[in-house]
């Protein structure tokens, strides 16, 4: 890989000036379980990776507001021998899932929001967007892994993110902070910038290269990702998982539901790996509410879900991939999914 | 008198390792990491050397200029593999190598490189059979006949056609390609991944030749390989790469060290060929195929246009009439290597699951069918094994509980997951190669075999200590076994399961010669007939009188000890050829996502003589693992729009992770005339049935052939869609 600087902050402070550096063309380490891939395949080019591991104050989990804050160095380990997440049921479901000890010991929550796409262009070289000459590379090459809905704008990959689903579902917000330029201090001075974000409105569909998957600046980081109380709510994810180890979902469904007397009162899906970002299920949810949970509702959520989904040349196999994880989320988070394979 | 010793194996009763299970005498220092590969060496002063590789369909070389990159920092070393003007013929193909002090280093240094290319038509779409016919790839590799397909046709009781495929996989060397070269007062010394260590030497003294110029006698030539990371058919010359080590390393007077990295190693260091298939099958109301009927196309990479061998199609059985034809396709992809039993796996791939629809239309079990029909295997060396494949099929059965669990294809069960079994049946030669060894018996009582052999980690240097400890009546620690080195006496590659015959051979031989020479030592001392010694539990004997301790009878040797020289293969029934065997499958599908997993796999396997038990199962159940992977989720995948091997890399060249082994179930099967018709080669047998037996259980769940290994979650539904339309 190519020469870059290493920083190792210990104060928040530190952190964010070290990465407004450069023009902000900084990497942040936290697990690097995905950085380093993009750095040995020259993928992208930081000047600086600031490592943020030795930063005590976002590490760990605490209840916040009735709810639960994780710090952005908390891995994946962490969160699942954690008490406080216990309840977020369909995160540990995509913890179990990882199955690789490498990636749950070092692997964060926040680092995996962030992710770039797994897309085979992309990581070859193409681009985010795998044009050429005007022309999508994944419209007529193989797009066997890519999306099937919010596909019609040049971008075709999916969400990397395994973890999204099921933190929207859970209507999680983000702290993002950044350097900023503060005008009460002078004209040149900069202070730290904090906003808290829901996580909903995180993720983006880029329309040029040079556009990210979520709403990040240069030097602006995830610093803390916040869930609310679980209270009675009822949470799974399922993820289409080829392998039986380290493995990308070719799709995920993940679902919070509350439930009252039998009968669906709230509910939230959210796919994974089906479009350019995690991918809300509106009216799927919608149609949920006020109907028990049964396994032919589930089946028409899922369909309903799907219907307007537009595969690619190769891969209209995940539209009932797609289907088949929200219906299988729907019941495990109501105990009604049996052992698959 | 002197002493005269049959050269033969001993009564199987009497054996005290021959086999036995015995836990691999490098077992430690593999899993410590002590053992040192060719990857692993790191001599003073080495270099580290990064290649420049094609990344396109095809193109021609517009400009290559490497001086940017000798002014990077560290860089001690370039070169060219391609000049202006050359063709690019598929992704991956080797531009230009840079040796530097550090491998960031050369990797900058290869960034540094100008190279522009004008873009070329590629062709890469390997099941496109239509589509190279249009595009003028293919080449007609001949069709023949034999009786009457049309009339057995007519008269048969079922037919049935069907499409077969099976798609092209790369080698995945866990040690990737590569060596370690470094020269000496004009002589090179290379640390060599390789399966030849033998052969070797001549291999980089030509190509240094050719390709660079560089004079050097084979003499002055030393391959080094003690352990390797895999080879598996890939690794039996020095390789482009190897030769540009060592011209880079006589340039800049330093060792270099290349190995390639993942991406090129799966785009330019082997593949084993595609083939796909349209058969008719015809049978009569009992099972017995009467017609067959072929076309089948692929490719093996290089813009050489082969496919599989027509002449061995179909595979195992020969039917009374049958018809084939076979078509290569051109494609911009890298060249085949012999890859683990080449073409057995795609032969048995596309044969026997013809095999198993025909059973299918019939409403019979598969094993009823293929038991009915060993009456259509022919040729003497394959007749033979017909009562072997009868017990070996009826064996496996037993095994997996095949009478209990069968069921007709498609009633696999109620619920999205169908489950379902499959069989398929293969065979392979597995004669001894060409090798010699030098045996000592030493003055201290110790024992040394040496051979220009190498262990990729079959277990070879466990098996001739055992032969020589069994041989000698000593206990395994005596025995010291060199290998990997071409300064010992030549031996073959270790390709196409022929290494323990050509070692074990060979060692026995020279053992015996041995002992036969301490007996007679020991004869004059004892005043005894050396004819009636023996060697057991680590003294002699006369009969059931004990003469003296091994090392007191080596201790009549003087300085010298003895030394003696073992060749092979004779014909002295020490080893032999041509095994069969059995596999039989249960998996689950999941008919919603279409996740395939293995419940069961039964592998009964024949091979002669077993001389460690313990490492002719690992065999086995390296085989079934390695056919799990490419039955279910392994292949090369290139992109039609840009050429390219897009899944070159471990994230997407999907290999299966122990979870998705389930359970293997091996037996050898070793009546006493296996063990007497001698050693006969394993490596390759146990990975050929495997694609056949879990495609033809994956339709026996779910009703639906996936007409194309590997049967991935894409491929199972888009097969049980279409076969709902």
């Amino acid at each position: 890989m190519r020469s870059f600087e290493y920083a190792r902050p210990e104060t928040e402070a530190e952190a964010l000036e070290l990465l407004a550096e450069h023009g902000g063309n900084t990497a942040v380490l936290a697990g690097g379980t995905d950085l380093m891939n993009l750095l040995k395949r020259d993928v992208i080019q930081p000047a600086r990776v600031v490592d943020i591991k030795n930063i005590p104050s976002w590490r760990g989990l605490k209840p916040q507001d009735g709810g639960v804050l994780i710090g952005a160095n908390t891995t994946l380990d962490e969160i699942n021998e954690h008490a406080l997440a216990a309840d977020y049921r369909s995160l540990i479901d995509v913890i179990e899932g990882i199955r690789a000890i490498q990636i749950t010991a070092n692997g964060t929550l926040a680092g995996d929001l962030c992710q770039l796409p797994h897309c085979w262009y992309f990581r070859n070289g193409y681009g985010l967007l795998a044009m050429q000459d005007g022309e999508s590379l994944v419209a007529t090459g193989d797009n066997r892994y890519h999306a099937i809905l919010g596909n019609s704008g040049p971008a075709k990959f999916v969400s990397a993110s395994r973890f999204a689903p099921s933190a929207m579902a859970w209507d999680a917000k983000v702290r993002l902070v950044t350097l900023a330029r503060s005008a009460s201090e002078g004209a040149d001075a900069v202070a730290p910038k904090e906003e808290w974000l829901p996580l909903d409105y995180f993720f983006q569909t880029p329309k040029v290269n040079s556009q990210g998957v979520t709403v990040l600046k240069p030097g602006q980081l995830i610093t803390h990702v916040w869930l609310p109380a679980a209270s009675d709510t009822r949470s799974a994810t399922y993820e289409v998982l080829e392998l039986c180890g380290l493995d990308q979902p070719q799709a995920s469904a993940a679902c919070c539901l509350g439930i009252d007397g039998g009968i669906v009162r709230s509910a939230k899906i959210v796919l994974g790996h089906v479009a350019p970002t995690p991918w809300i299920a509106h009216e799927a949810a919608k149609w949920l509410v006020g109907q028990p949970l049964t396994s032919d509702i589930a089946e028409t959520a899922g369909r309903m879900a799907l219907a307007k989904a537009t595969p690619l040349s190769h891969n209209d196999y995940k539209v009932q991939m797609a289907e088949t994880a929200v219906k299988r989320a729907l019941l495990k988070a109501t105990n009604q999914l049996g052992e698959i394979l | 008198m002197a002493t005269e010793l049959k050269v033969a194996w001993g009564p199987r009763k009497d054996n005290v390792y021959l086999g036995k299970e015995i836990t691999r005498l490098d077992g430690v220092e593999k899993a410590s990491g002590a053992a040192k590969y060719a990857a692993d060496a790191n001599p003073k002063g080495c270099l580290f050397a990064k290649v420049l590789s094609f990344k396109g369909g095809a193109g021609k070389v517009k400009s290559l200029d490497l001086s940017e990159a000798l002014k990077v920092p560290g860089v001690k070393a370039v070169h060219a593999f391609v000049k202006e003007g050359d063709e690019l013929q598929w992704d991956g193909t080797l531009v230009a190598a840079v040796a530097a002090e550090r491998q960031e280093q050369a990797e900058d240094g290869v960034r540094a490189i100008k190279f522009a290319f004008d873009a070329m038509e590629h062709f890469v779409d390997e099941d496109d059979l239509k589509g190279a016919e249009a595009a003028k790839r293919t080449k007609d590799l001949g069709n023949n006949t034999k009786g009457d397909v049309e009339a057995a046709l007519k008269t048969a009781a079922v037919v049935h056609k069907g499409s077969y495929g099976i798609a092209t996989i790369s080698h995945m060397c866990l040690e990737t390609h590569g060596s370690c070269t470094r020269w000496e007062d004009g002589k090179l010394i290379v640390n060599h991944s390789t399966q030849n260590v033998s052969g070797t030497p001549a291999n980089f003294v030509s190509e240094l030749q050719k390709q660079h110029n560089i004079s050097v006698d084979v003499a002055d030539v030393t391959v080094l390989c003690q352990f390797v990371g895999g080879g598996f058919g890939s690794k039996f010359g020095a390789d482009d790469w190897g030769a540009a080590a060592a011209k880079m390393s006589k340039e800049a007077g330093r060792p270099v060290r290349l190995m390639l990295d993942r991406a090129t190693e799966l785009k330019i260091a082997g593949t084993r060929p595609s083939g796909f298939a349209d058969v008719t099958i015809a049978a009569d109301k009992d099972g017995k195929i009467v017609a067959w009927d072929s076309h089948h196309w692929g490719t093996n990479g290089g813009m050489k246009g082969g496919t599989l061998n027509l002449a061995q199609f179909p595979y195992v059985f020969d039917f009374e009439n049958r018809n084939r034809k076979a078509t290569g396709l051109i494609t911009n992809s890298g060249p085949d290597r012999a890859w683990r039993a080449p073409p057995h796996p795609q032969l048995c791939a596309l044969t026997d699951t013809a095999i198993d629809d025909i059973a299918a239309k019939l409403g019979k079990s598969a094993v009823d069918v293929f038991l009915a029909n060993l009456e259509n295997i022919t040729g003497p060396a394959l007749e033979k094994l017909i009562p072997t494949y009868t017990a070996e099929i009826k064996r496996a059965a037993e095994l997996i509980g095949w009478s209990k669990k069968w069921h007709p294809h498609g009633k696999g069960g109620d619920g999205d997951v169908k489950r379902g079994l499959g069989m398929a049946m293969h065979t392979w030669g597995g004669s001894a190669h060409a090798g010699t060894c030098t045996v000592r018996i030493n003055p201290d009582g110790s024992v040394e075999s040496l051979s220009g052999t190498q262990d990729i980690g079959t277990g070879t240097r466990t098996a001739i200590a055992m032969v020589l400890a069994e041989t000698f009546g000593i206990t395994l620690d005596a025995v010291k076994v060199r290998y990997g080195s071409s300064v010992y006496p030549r031996s073959g590659p270790s390709g196409g399961s022929t290494t323990i015959g050509g070692v074990s051979g060979p060692n026995r031989r020279a053992a015996i010669a041995a002992l036969g020479k301490l007996f007679d030592v020991v004869a004059e001392k004892h005043k005894v007939k050396g004819n009636d010694l023996t060697a057991k539990g680590g003294k002699i004997w006369s009969g059931t009188k004990e003469i003296c301790t091994w090392k007191a009878a080596c201790g009549l040797l003087g300085m010298m000890g003895i030394e003696t020289t073992g060749e092979g293969p004779k014909d002295d029934g020490l080893t032999s050829v041509q095994v069969g065997g059995v596999q039989m499958a249960d998996v689950s599908v999941d008919t919603k996502t279409g996740i395939i997993r293995m419940n069961q796999f039964v592998a009964v396997q024949d091979c002669g003589l077993i001389v460690d038990l313990l490492t002719a199962k690992s065999q086995v159940y390296g085989g079934l693992i390695m056919g799990i992977a490419y039955s279910l989720t392994e292949e090369q995948i290139l992109d039609n729009k840009t050429g390219r091997y897009i899944n070159a890399d471990m994230e997407n060249y999907k290999l299966p992770r122990i979870g998705d082994i389930g359970e293997l179930i091996v037996e050898m099967y070793q009546p006493d005339s296996e063990y007497e018709r001698g050693v006969i080669g394993l490596g390759e047998p146990p990975v050929i049935s495997c694609g056949a037996a879990i495609s033809n259980a994956v339709a026996n769940a779910t009703g639906v052939r996936v007409p194309t290994i590997p049967l991935t979650p894409k491929r199972v539904l888009d097969a049980l869609k279409a076969a709902k339309a």
